[in-house]
């Protein structure tokens, strides 16, 4: 099943695909189906009692790594990003006026669905609540080499998309086999710009959670954001952004000032 | 509001900056335009503590076996309310693991399940003066720093606003205003066994005992 966090008439709604529209599932207006151009969408994500923790993998597909001429690292790069960079499908991203080189990245995110601690790549999947796709921005002009990516770059306000959809874990797996198994793309104005394939990760989504699980407890809603691959382009304010993966889903943005 | 509650625990992310001390930056300064660096930061360098290394006071951190000893970072910290403003501040440990080099995100040494000790209290913000803020670090009852907030690269309201050009902080949210290195540019050592403290002076509810 494939759920959405909608606001409309005046509230935040849970809701579920159906058809090719949104169906509400809670009281008042369980039942309820409307367009996907009526409401607001939201990171499909449930509220948590305290911030999430967004881990994010720099450098996870050999060809982006080769691409910003990095050679492959031995151990995942990762980053934290802040729950306040996140916003939903078919937002407005701002972009600086100064910028000259502020580029999307499409990401298969995986949502953990339940505590993970120590947890073996064996039974990795299990920790799984779902997937989703994320865009990463980032404005190359700001990199400094100080815990690089830093967080002008990386942890901007309305510079993370993501959304529209939570896939539950297990329709992916399904279907698909595993994740490791769904193509990506990314259309800047209808053009596609990027291609890649969730089988071309470094380190794959069951050696990620038993990396972060040795040392860190992750808890249900806790996002990790597998990287991009190569085909990064510059983007300008008007452009309309499609971060697509197989099976979970299309997430547009726009450029704003 | 969140910040009477006891003992306190942040809700929000939690974020920290790193090289806030003149001593740290004036003893990093000489390798700073060397690689991996290539130049001195331009905007205050971030870090995240996430929800997982919080410990609330009084409690034990568990290092992993690996380890042979931590950093202990003394930091004072913010805690935002609504609209981005400074409501409470709150003392922390910033546990580490020991790490030279600043060139990639520290997730693996800092991101480790505890190593966040948290002041049980949160106090009004105006209360306190932050840039005059002096922190006593006890390791085992002997005093083994002074970290005097005067002594900072950006003082609080810099630090803020230069940050604020890029992100909010939303409501909940921490920032620790650093922690200062020894003259050895090292941050004092704890190991399996060792008590800490971090005292302000003449306000002894701010202590962090673990």
């Amino acid at each position: 099943m494939k759920h959405a966090r909608i606001a409309w008439a005046g509230a935040v709604h849970e809701a579920v695909e159906s058809n090719g529209e949104l169906l509400l599932t809670r009281s008042p207006w369980a039942g309820k189906r409307l367009k996907f151009d009526e409401v607001v969408w939201l990171p499909p994500l449930a509220p948590v009692p305290q911030a999430r923790t967004i881990l994010a993998l720099g450098l996870n597909y050999a060809d982006h790594a080769k691409e910003l001429a990095f050679k492959a690292p031995e151990e995942p790069l990762v980053f934290v990003k802040g729950e306040g960079a996140l916003i939903g499908h078919k937002a407005l991203t701002r972009r600086p006026k100064d910028a000259t080189h502020m580029h999307y990245e499409c990401e298969l995110a995986v949502v953990i669905g339940r505590t993970a601690k120590h947890v073996k790549k064996e039974n990795a999947y299990d920790y799984v609540g779902g997937y989703t796709v994320a865009n990463d921005y980032a404005i190359r002009d700001y990199l400094e080499n100080w815990y690089r990516p830093n967080f002008r770059v990386k942890n901007r306000d309305t510079c993370t998309p993501i959304g529209p959809w939570l896939v539950d874990a297990k329709d992916i797996h399904d279907t698909y086999g595993s994740p490791m198994n769904l193509s990506l793309q990314t259309t800047v104005n209808g053009k596609i710009t990027q291609s890649g394939h969730t089988r071309d990760m470094i380190f794959d989504v069951p050696t990620l959670i038993e990396y972060f699980s040795a040392f860190m407890t992750l808890q249900p809603g806790d996002l990790i954001f597998t990287g991009t691959p190569d085909g990064v382009v510059n983007c300008e304010v008007g452009d309309v952004i499609v971060t697509s993966i197989e099976g979970v889903g299309d997430l547009i943005n726009t450029l704003g000032e | 509001m969140q910040n009477n509650l006891k003992p306190y625990r942040p809700i929000g992310t939690v974020y920290g900056a790193l090289l806030n001390f003149k001593k740290e930056w004036n003893l990093r300064a000489p390798q700073m335009s060397e690689a991996p660096y290539k130049g001195a930061p331009k905007v205050p360098v971030l870090f995240i503590k996430t929800a997982n290394t919080f410990t609330a006071s009084g409690n034990n951190i568990v290092i992993p076996s690996n380890v042979s000893e931590v950093d202990v970072g003394a930091n004072l910290a913010w805690v935002f309310g609504a609209n981005a403003s400074v409501v409470a501040c709150v003392l922390v440990n910033d546990v580490s693991i020991p790490h030279e080099s600043y060139y990639r995100p520290p997730v693996k040494f800092k991101c480790v399940d505890g190593f966040l000790g948290v002041g049980a209290q949160a106090k009004s913000v105006a209360e306190v003066q932050t840039d005059a803020v002096v922190l006593t670090v006890k390791v085992n009852g002997q005093t083994v720093q002074s970290v005097n907030y005067a002594d900072t690269v950006r003082a609080s309201q810099k630090l803020l606003a230069d940050i604020s050009e890029f992100m909010t902080f939303q409501e909940g949210d921490v920032l620790l205003l650093g922690s200062d290195c020894l003259p050895d540019g090292k941050r004092p050592r704890a190991k399996v066994g060792d008590g800490w403290k971090f005292q302000r002076q003449a306000l002894k509810a701010w202590s962090i005992s673990l």
